[in-house]
């Protein structure tokens, strides 16, 4: 009920134009992995997805920002269903388990490889996150989703949003191929990316 | 339910005219089909959906039509803006533009404050705007910036808030409270828009100015004005207007909406756009739809208030 209602609110802010490439398949655990640059991204891609996956689909997030205060804890806990991991310290080696336990459990993710949030301008490098949970995962389908104007809805720093059309594409999967170098992997997912934002 | 014998009349004209253009557009579609028919009958289904909304908040009286507006003052501000080469810096500007600007012009309207409503934007906005740019330290650009979202308050809640305003004249001998004169309005200014459609599809040859939109063209315009002209005429008998006068108006209204329309073309074309948005099945964007109406409502509202 609460998600209909933000999914809602997120696309009267923020929607605009989508497109899937290749339209969502019926089940089963994937990543959809976009560029970041607002803490609007996961809200309006999350609420693009079908309500039957959408139900299966948790975002990664960042458990220093997501557990302050009560109201970021219900959105992450009982709305989002969020998938919360430590960022820095010694728990972070465990994030990728987190994240393949997740999988395993049937769950779809949503990662933001980047690791943090950008201007807007240019895709950062992935971390290498993406590439050690298909490790973990052989086959696991991965689709990219390229998100634009969120860092102007609302930015970096910001805490109002201004109403904004975006423009959100879920571009066809790929997957880790056999003994695909980790680098490759990671420019390869980069740039499926990049490729979405420049088709118009 | 509703008394104004008057008002019964003009919602029947338009749910009849859009009966007749659903039975139209649906015989065409299975005897000549093709791309232009399904876009008709998209915008068909759209102006359903856009005139229950409209019919709804006219049935509510003043409130529903500010409320009505305001929502399309934020919709259009927010494809206007999209589109608008503002930066990070203008972030504050913009949600003030949002969610106290239009609030404020539309309270001020619906209080019949025109002293002040009608100064709003122009002259207060105006400075205050430029002031919160400032503050952000950003002067890449900055009169660019500036101008534009200005442009863009003038553009989609000034001038479309005289729309609503409309209901709020006091008129000698006239109730303009039951939304009448509003409907008169966007009535014609809108079926100026179809006609120009219409007449450009099925006679139209020379095109008035092929730089900014190829589908504009003289026998379309001229078609259309003088159809919304007559139509308006006979119309008169929901106006305080004599049938020379609503003629008069309905004139000037389509003229106004031309200008409108081909000015809103020119932005999209410099931005490389066809629409200013989707939300509206075949239409395009909110905007595409008002662009008449923005250009239209200030200049009926004002002769209307001068002369009447």
């Amino acid at each position: 009920m609460t998600g209909r209602a933000v999914s809602a609110l997120a696309r009267v802010i923020a929607g605009g134009y989508v497109r899937w490439d290749a339209p969502p398949s019926a089940n089963g655990a994937r990543v959809y992995f976009a560029n970041h640059t607002s803490h609007l991204d996961f809200v309006l891609l999350w609420s693009y997805l079908p309500t039957h996956l959408r139900r299966r689909t948790r975002p990664v997030a960042a458990r220093d920002y997501w557990e302050k205060g009560p109201l970021r804890r219900y959105l992450a806990g009982h709305v989002f269903r969020a998938l919360l991991i430590d960022r820095a310290g010694p728990e972070a080696r465990r994030a990728v388990d987190q994240m393949a336990h997740g999988v395993a459990a049937g769950d779809s993710l949503i990662l933001f490889p980047e690791g943090t949030r950008g201007a807007g301008d240019a895709i950062a490098p992935f971390k290498a996150g993406l590439y050690h949970l298909c490790e973990l995962h052989p086959g696991l389908e991965l689709v990219p989703v390229s998100m634009e104007n969120l860092n102007r809805v609302l930015p970096k720093g910001e805490f109002i949003p201004v109403p904004m059309v975006s423009r959100v594409i879920f571009g066809e999967s790929l997957r880790l191929e056999d003994g695909e170098p980790k680098d490759e992997f990671l420019a390869r997912a980069r740039e499926a990316i990049e490729a979405l934002r420049e088709d118009r | 339910m509703i008394d104004d014998r008057e008002l019964l009349w003009l919602m029947t004209g338009i749910a009849g005219t859009l009966v007749v253009a659903t039975v139209a557009g649906q015989t065409l579609r299975l005897s000549v089909g093709g791309a232009t028919i399904a876009n008709v009958n998209a915008r068909i289904g759209a102006w359903w959906v856009m005139s229950a909304a409209f019919v709804a908040a006219t049935l509510t009286g003043g409130i529903g039509s500010l409320v009505l507006f305001a929502l399309l003052s934020m919709l259009a501000l927010r494809e206007f803006v999209t589109l608008s080469p503002t930066s990070r810096g203008d972030h504050r500007a913009l949600a003030w533009s949002f969610f106290v600007v239009i609030p404020a012009q539309y309270v001020l309207v619906g209080v019949q404050w025109y002293g002040l409503f009608s100064i709003l934007i122009p002259v207060y906005v105006f400075l205050l705007l430029a002031a919160r740019i400032v503050l952000s330290g950003e002067t890449d650009r900055f009169l660019e910036r500036a101008a534009t979202i200005q442009w863009g308050l003038m553009a989609c809640v000034y001038c479309v808030s005289y729309a609503p305003a409309l209901m709020l004249l006091d008129i000698d001998g006239y109730d303009a409270s039951s939304g009448k004169l509003l409907l008169f309005l966007v009535v014609v200014v809108q079926a100026s828009d179809v006609l120009q459609f219409v007449w450009g599809k099925l006679l139209g040859r020379h095109r008035i100015a092929p730089a900014i939109s190829p589908n504009k063209t003289w026998e379309g315009f001229v078609g259309g004005v003088a159809c919304a002209t007559l139509l308006g005429a006979g119309l008169w008998w929901a106006t305080p207007f004599n049938p020379w006068q609503a003629a008069a108006m309905s004139l000037l209204i389509a003229l106004a909406g031309f200008a409108g329309g081909l000015v809103m073309s020119a932005i999209k074309r410099d931005r490389g756009v066809k629409d200013f948005g989707g939300l509206l099945p075949g239409h395009g964007g909110v905007l595409d739809r008002i662009d008449s109406l923005l250009f239209a409502a200030p200049l009926f509202f004002h002769l209307t208030r001068f002369f009447f």
